[in-house]
């Protein structure tokens, strides 16, 4: 299939989004937010410098899971929660490839639990972007590990009565060395959180609000629209204060380990005593990260923590060289082995 | 160190053939040490070897209890041997409880040499005696040649002066009883001396105090009346000049995927997750850095075989280990790397089911779930091992296959072949067949369209690898159109894959040997077909049946899928076939089902396997119903 009419281009020729685009037809329904997330991935990949041979989009099972299909480079739709460990698979053995992993709430939290959270400690250089519809839309509408405690659907008819995962929060306690959040709708921010998850060295994991039209419609509507979104959300930006509202005007601040909002015409506190962002720091992104569970503060965007620890590959690949410090192991030596004996006379 | 030197006096020695000794303890008396000693030293003495551990799934079972026994059986001999002996000659019994649990399996007139110590109240008692019973006293065992030594106190005298705490000098009795076999058997201890001062380099002292351990023992043979009328035996070697190694069958897997990795020139991953009786293969890969080779401990099955897909679609050589629970966890991502048409290795070390079963016990029990345990119609290729050595031949053939076929290939071995060992002759790289991946060329613009699916004259599709130029596709695992690999839920299109997937497996056919008949005459009157780790027992069987002068075969199957092409051919030269197995009779149901014809199906489900006196017996049984 395929991107066999797509004119290639060599590098350093510079690559538009057309270039990623394959010929296949997205088949998400009409005013789904996949379709947003696709238009700013390939508007992203051609700024990374990076062949299209040489990136890779894995994916497992869920409408999210159908983006490999529609991007022209290498590509492969997995089973249901299995992306992850097969990128870590794919990134062992060929570190030099840039590989990307789509997923959803249900592959990544629910059927992929397990891989996700191990995943993350391991820290492979993996991209990974989560559609996050707090629904199963695939098998058309039952509820998914995130979504919201009452809502109805299909499978909870009384309403959803297990607690949702709080995917920041998954990603920090996991040891994940890099987390952030984006909207659908926000293409120009979603644009910027995909290339810092694509320039960082670890397991990225960007958790994007993806609305589903049809089975969770407007489950982000206070995140999203234009009168509610500025009181609602903040975009956290390094060393910048915690500052969000329509005027700017409220901000947020700890007190102790407890972030309060304050209003910033009417309390008496000015900028300097808010919340710088600082995305080193794991306790601070621990806490933003908890923003989620509680209404009275705003829902956080923008990249949350990033750590510089060495990927899994990396490591593996520091214990190969040791090992062959002393020279590349031949196919005699391996044959022989180590203890391997003589007998000199036949009986 | 010194040695008091005392004459010997002059002891006969006798020649023997073979030898099975069996080594039993309590599971921290040492006796997997002493047995993997004992055959090093018999090995490097040219001896024909094999060896078996067997051993409680428990790390520590209650000591002295029938559950906790620890045993390493080995037969050595001057021809070749396939099994560890159906019976063994020699029993060392640390304990009660280890002669409680073996003394079924030794020869009537067998020698039992007896750790006194471990014969005492408490451990009669925690062996489940009765009250007041003790069998080295009460004369039930007086079919066989008993020796009871005072083990422990013996090595106690050795080592009082030695420096080490009563408990350090209590573990070293494996030693002596050591020392005493290798004077039993007239072989050298110097290897064992070696042995001994590599592993214990920062601690002389303990390594002297294990050889001094040893002597003690050695020496305790020339100077006591005890082995008078017995004297000592002597096995002649027998193995040809040149290099050996002793290898399990686990480490033979491992050994066989780096060097197919090697000769195919791509790079060897192991994704895998810790399973009893398969984890030395991750063990032995994770050593083999030198060798460019990646091991990943997975987080569970499923990730290890679904990593080594992606290191597979990546262009690695890549494997997965496992045993049955974690097969059949391993199921949905087979179906996968049916359906993407990569190669994969799946080595599946059988162990006893269903569930967690007997997990140190082994079993053929899977060959059903190997054959058909998927979803849809997913035909794979099936190969089973035979021996520890065989192991690495048959690994390496499925490594080929896989590469040169584009397939996942499930590879079975058991539990009895991962922990067995014998002595291999070093091969030589030129004698392993070449590998030939088909990596698909770039592409340039102008050229033609690739077409991901699009099938040589053996159905099979060629392996285009990322950072490949031009060739950028997306494969999965929804249907494909044929040649595009476009996604298509078109109906014919569907039967055509499914066809051309099949079609693909059994033409493997043409690239595999012709079935052999490993030991009897071409045509007959009865064919013992095997399959797998029941290949000793019945070649020695079938030997001996052939020495009566009965007309038997053996014939013993490693392709089970595809079957090599005359299978049907040569079962139809005898008027009887018999299919011993180690399940509830599985290979027997597939042979019927393939060719029409009704075998006589010999099972065992017990968690041990055949021994050669069972094969023989029942061919003897077949033999006579066949002539009445």
């Amino acid at each position: 299939m395929t991107d066999t009419d797509r004119t290639m281009k060599t590098l350093p020729a510079p690559l538009t989004a057309k270039d990623f685009a394959s010929d296949q037809e997205p088949k998400w329904c009409p005013g789904c937010g996949d379709h947003s997330v696709l238009q700013q991935l390939k508007q992203v990949l051609p700024e990374l410098g990076v062949a299209p041979e040489n990136i890779v989009f894995l994916s497992g099972i869920g409408c999210s899971s159908r983006l490999p299909y529609y991007l022209a480079t290498y590509g492969v739709h997995g089973i249901h929660g299995r992306a992850l460990p097969m990128a870590t698979g794919l990134k062992i053995a060929r570190p030099e490839l840039s590989v990307w992993v789509g997923t959803g709430d249900g592959d990544a939290l629910s059927i992929g639990g397990n891989h996700f959270i191990h995943t993350l400690r391991r820290n492979p250089d993996l991209n990974v972007v989560l559609f996050n519809n707090e629904i199963y839309g695939l098998t058309k509408g039952q509820y998914s590990p995130t979504s919201k405690i009452g809502l109805k659907t299909v499978t909870s008819p009384s309403g959803v009565i297990d607690h949702p995962f709080n995917t920041a929060a998954l990603t920090i306690g996991s040891g994940g060395t890099f987390f952030a959040r984006a909207f659908d709708r926000d293409g120009k921010l979603l644009r910027a959180i995909l290339k810092r998850a694509a320039e960082h060295k670890g397991t990225a994991l960007v958790e994007i609000y993806q609305n589903c039209p049809i089975f969770n419609n407007a489950a982000f509507e206070a995140f999203a629209t234009l009168d509610s979104k500025a009181d609602n959300t903040i975009y956290v930006e390094q060393g910048k204060p915690l500052v969000f509202g329509k005027n700017k005007n409220r901000g947020v601040m700890l007190d102790g380990f407890t972030p309060i909002v304050v209003d910033l015409d009417k309390d008496e506190f000015s900028t300097s005593d808010l919340w710088l962002h600082d995305e080193s720091d794991i306790n601070k992104a621990s806490i933003l990260a908890r923003f989620a569970d509680d209404d009275s503060l705003p829902r956080p965007i923008g990249v949350f923590y990033a750590e510089d620890r060495i990927t899994y590959e990396d490591a593996l690949a520091a214990q190969i060289q040791d090992a062959q410090k002393a020279g590349y192991g031949t196919l005699e030596e391996l044959l022989k082995g180590e203890n391997s004996y003589e007998i000199k006379s036949a009986s | 160190m010194t040695d008091k030197k005392k004459t010997p006096r002059q002891v006969n020695v006798t020649s023997k053939t073979s030898v099975s000794v069996l080594f039993a303890g309590d599971s921290g008396d040492g006796m997997q040490l002493t047995g993997t000693q004992f055959a090093n030293t018999v090995a490097i003495h040219g001896s024909e070897l094999n060896t078996f551990p067997n051993f409680p799934s428990e790390i520590r079972a209650p000591a002295g209890t029938v559950a906790g026994v620890s045993g390493f059986q080995l037969q050595f001999s001057s021809k070749p041997v396939y099994t560890p002996g159906a019976r063994f000659d020699v029993m060392v019994a640390m304990n009660s409880a280890a002669l409680k649990a073996n003394l079924k399996n030794l020869h009537r007139g067998g020698i039992i040499i007896a750790g006194t110590e471990g014969f005492d109240e408490k451990n009669l008692k925690l062996a489940g005696y009765p009250e007041g019973a003790n069998p080295l006293h009460d004369g039930s065992l007086d079919n066989y040649i008993v020796f009871p030594v005072p083990i422990l106190q013996l090595t106690r005298e050795a080592l009082k002066e030695s420096g080490l705490s009563s408990k350090e000098i209590d573990r070293c009795k494996n030693m002596f009883v050591l020392g005493l076999l290798y004077w039993l058997y007239t072989l050298p201890f110097e290897g064992t001396m070696e042995t001994m001062y590599a592993k214990f380099k920062k601690n002389v002292w303990m390594a002297e105090a294990n050889i001094k351990a040893m002597k003690a023992g050695y020496f305790f043979g020339d100077e006591t009346e005890l082995f008078a009328n017995l004297g000592r035996f002597d096995i002649s070697p027998h193995k040809q000049h040149g290099i050996y190694r002793r290898v399990t069958g686990n480490e033979a897997c491992a050994i066989a995927l780096t060097a197919a990795s090697r000769k195919a020139g791509l790079e060897l991953f192991l994704g895998s997750y810790p399973i009893t009786p398969a984890t030395e293969i991750l063990q032995t890969l994770a050593k083999k850095k030198k060798y460019g080779v990646k091991t990943f401990q997975a987080e569970d099955e499923i990730a290890g075989i679904v990593s080594s897909i992606g290191a597979a679609y990546g262009g690695a050589l890549a494997a997965t280990s496992t045993s049955g629970p974690g097969l059949a966890l391993k199921i949905e991502a087979l179906g996968l790397a049916v359906i993407l048409e990569i190669p994969l290795v799946v080595i599946n070390v059988q162990r006893g089911g269903p569930s967690t079963g007997l997990p140190t016990k082994p079993e053929q029990s899977d060959l059903f779930m190997a054959l058909y345990g998927r979803h849809g119609e997913a035909p794979l290729p099936v190969i089973a091992a035979c021996s520890p050595v065989d192991c690495f031949y048959t690994t390496y053939e499925a490594a080929r296959i896989a590469v040169e076929h584009m397939t996942p290939v499930i590879c079975l071995s058991d539990g009895y072949l991962a922990l067995s060992s014998e002595p291999w002759k070093v091969e030589s790289p030129d004698n392993l067949a070449d590998i030939t991946p088909r990596f698909q060329p770039p592409r340039e613009p102008e050229d033609a369209p690739y077409l991901p699916y699009k099938r040589d004259a053996r159905q099979v599709r060629s392996w285009a690898i990322p950072g490949t130029k031009g060739l950028e596709h997306r494969i999965g695992g929804l249907e494909k159109q044929h040649e595009t690999g476009n996604v298509s839920h078109d109906p014919e299109n569907h039967e055509l894959m499914t066809r051309l997937r099949e079609e693909k497996i059994a033409r493997i056919a043409d690239s595999i040997p012709l079935q052999s008949i490993d030991n009897g005459p071409l045509k007959g009157d009865l064919l013992v077909l095997g399959w797998g780790s029941t290949y000793g027992a019945i070649k020695t069987a079938v030997e001996q049946a052939l020495e009566k002068g009965h007309s038997v075969a053996h014939a013993h199957l490693r392709y089970i899928h595809p079957f090599p092409k005359n299978l049907g051919e040569i079962l139809g030269n005898y008027k009887q076939v018999m299919i011993p197995e180690l399940n509830n009779g599985q290979l027997v149901h597939v042979i019927r089902d393939t060719f029409l014809i009704a075998p006589e199906s010999y099972t065992k489900v017990q968690g041990v396997p055949f021994n050669e006196m069972e094969i023989l017996t029942k061919i003897t049984d077949l033999l006579k119903e066949l002539k009445s």
